[in-house]
């Protein structure tokens, strides 16, 4: 993983001061090629620079995050990570079935932000704790038959394995753990991100609908 | 008896000094204010609450209105007006039980009296030149009506009539009473070729009027929409402010006193930080809380008692008991000794509750411990996590070796 070049990291936050907090926290591990404070910004400068990975705030001026998402789908080869203090469901939630490939809080510590952004430019997901708890909630077991049972329910595994990711377990940590690798972890972690994002269970449903983003 | 008239007579004499309110009070307490009265009325309450008032017998008052009624009509003027400007007593607060008692033996007595006010309308109209037999119906009408809705008035109607369908109701009863009223007026005065222009003009009059009110009374409306609108907005903003000022404010203030003491610094931005979060993004706490709630306020506490970082993290909810209760007190206490002992921090909670099974792990990165180490008189992990969980019926499992951090995990079975 490390022995690729620096990634290439936009940050979109409406916060100067956060993004310079940012930059510090990161230092020399990713390259930033570009910064922007609301959405026509962020629009113009990840379609001008193509990066690798995009740090993107949730709540913008001009539509926040997911108007960004909305506005890039399938013309930039960028991935996305949501970055954000909110606790709100309907805004993790939307941001991931907006086309953000993980979600993180902006307590996180550099070094672990640096891995997000590495594990996110790899093609893999990035949940935090909360964002594992939310899935965990919103596929809960004891439920009505689905309509898509591949897309709209989680396998045991891919429930033990958030499990572990709410209860504060490293990818590697959860590897040990269940025996397994950790690019297994990755994959499992991976299916649950395109299940958020594609399934039409009622909870989903629900909050994207209260994002208007259905 | 003697008790009472000495705290009235020392009331009476502190507020004359005081001002003007209790000879007021001392005032009514003789004689009651000038009410219509709620309990052991017949119509509306006229009789027996002018009879309270003046101190007279109920009998007296009643037999007045109706020989003034009898000899010139105006007893039934007169009971009207104080019916429409005499406030009638507020309802006491056990009225649905002094209701069903003194009920029974009212209803014959009522229709009695309302029986009067026919006579003395009919006679009222006899000596007024009315003889003809076409308005009878409107005067039965018209009392019936009174009773269905002075029935209406009292019987249940809080409880299965909503306010507006009431207020729907008596528009309509109205209505058709006025209707009525001039329906029959005209039928009577005058013949059917001129009805029909009487009722064509009476018609055109309405419309002019509806045409030229409708516009303002709807202007009028929407200025009253509006207005409200614009006061719960300001409502809540009054709202948001007092917050902010109780809260923010106040600990920005804290903060800049405290600027030299990091770890006092910390603990009140974490504790304020909290604080916002759940006031912006959390629904109004039940009364009493939930399992999940209280796990977050638990974790709060230790947060701020001991000055580090819990993350919360619940799936699943289910109401209080005895166990889930024990369950959060033992995770605080194993929240409590990740944060005195693990050397790190930060501290991971993770609380389920699938079905009837309840589930807390509380987790720590920090330097772990050798559990056959623990001496058996250390109350922390012995007494209050694992005794306190296996008195509930529930189990507590702790896994940790030194350098590997920590993992306390709390099962318990809600049945």
């Amino acid at each position: 993983m490390s022995e690729s070049p620096l990634r290439r990291v936009v940050l979109v936050d409406d916060h100067q001061m956060f993004r310079t907090g940012v930059k510090a926290e990161l230092g020399g591990s990713v390259e930033i090629v570009g910064e922007a404070g609301d959405v026509d910004e962020a629009v113009a400068v990840i379609r001008a620079t193509t990066p690798d990975v995009v740090l993107l705030d949730v709540h913008l001026p001009g539509g926040g995050g997911i108007e960004v998402l909305r506005r890039l789908t399938g013309s930039v080869p960028s991935r996305f990570l949501a970055l954000s203090v909110s606790d709100a469901a309907e805004d993790v939630i939307g941001v991931v079935r907006g086309g953000a490939r993980g979600y993180v809080t902006k307590t996180i510590s550099g070094p672990e932000l640096t891995a997000a952004i590495d594990r996110v430019a790899d093609g893999d997901a990035v949940f935090s704790p909360r964002l594992a708890g939310f899935v965990l909630d919103a596929f809960a077991a004891s439920d009505v038959p689905s309509v898509d049972p591949e897309l709209d329910q989680i396998t045991q595994r891919e429930r033990d394995v958030l499990r572990l990711i709410a209860r504060g377990y490293a990818y590697k940590e959860i590897a040990k753990e269940l025996f397994i690798s950790v690019k297994t972890v990755e994959t499992h972690v991976s299916s649950v991100l395109r299940k958020l994002q594609l399934s039409n269970r009622h909870e989903l449903s629900r909050w994207a609908a209260a994002r208007r983003l259905v | 008896m003697t008790i009472g008239d000495v705290g009235e007579r020392d009331e009476s004499g502190s507020g004359a000094a005081l001002g003007t309110e209790p000879p007021e009070r001392a005032g009514r307490a003789e004689r009651p204010r000038l009410e219509r009265a709620r309990k052991g009325r017949l119509v509306a309450g006229v009789c027996r609450g002018l009879a309270d008032h003046l101190g007279i017998d109920v009998l007296l008052v009643r037999a007045a209105f109706v020989l003034l009624t009898v000899a010139s009509g105006i007893g039934v003027a007169a009971y009207g007006a104080f019916w429409v400007l005499v406030a009638s007593t507020p309802p006491p607060d056990a009225a649905p039980n002094a209701g069903p008692a003194d009920k029974p033996g009212r209803d014959w007595r009522q229709l009695l009296a309302y029986t009067a006010v026919a006579g003395g309308l009919s006679m009222l109209t006899w000596g007024a030149g009315f003889t003809e037999v076409a308005l009878w119906p409107f005067v039965a009408g018209a009392i019936g009506g009174a009773i269905l809705w002075q029935q209406a008035d009292r019987d249940q109607r809080q409880r299965w009539v909503l306010p507006l369908r009431q207020r729907w109701w008596r528009t309509v009863l109205g209505l058709l009473l006025v209707v009525g009223g001039i329906g029959g007026f005209v039928v009577r005065n005058v013949d059917a070729a001129q009805a029909r222009s009487v009722v064509i003009a009476m018609l055109v009059i309405a419309t002019g009027v509806a045409v030229i009110v409708t516009p303002w009374v709807v202007r009028l409306w929407q200025d009253l929409e509006a207005e409200r609108y614009e006061r719960v907005r300001s409502q809540e903003r009054a709202e948001l402010a007092a917050h902010i000022h109780d809260s923010v404010l106040h600990t920005l203030t804290l903060i800049q006193r405290n600027a030299h003491d990091t770890a006092e610094v910390q603990r009140l931005a974490r504790s304020q930080e909290r604080t916002l979060r759940a006031w912006l993004y959390q629904p109004k706490p039940e009364e009493g809380g939930t399992f999940a709630s209280v796990v977050k306020d638990v974790a709060g506490e230790v947060e701020d008692e001991r000055g580090v970082q819990i993350e919360v993290v619940v799936v699943g909810d289910c109401p209080l008991d005895d166990k889930v209760g024990a369950i959060v007190q033992a995770a605080r206490e194993a929240m409590v000794n990740a944060a005195k002992y693990s050397g790190t921090k930060e501290v991971s909670v993770f609380a389920e509750v699938e079905g009837d099974e309840v589930t807390i792990f509380v987790r720590d990165r920090g330097k772990g411990f050798d559990l056959d180490a623990v001496p058996e008189d250390r109350m922390g992990v012995r007494g209050s996590i694992i005794g306190r969980m296996e008195r509930n019926g529930g189990t507590a499992t702790v896994r940790t070796a030194p350098g590997e951090g920590t993992e306390v995990r709390l099962e318990i079975n809600r049945q």
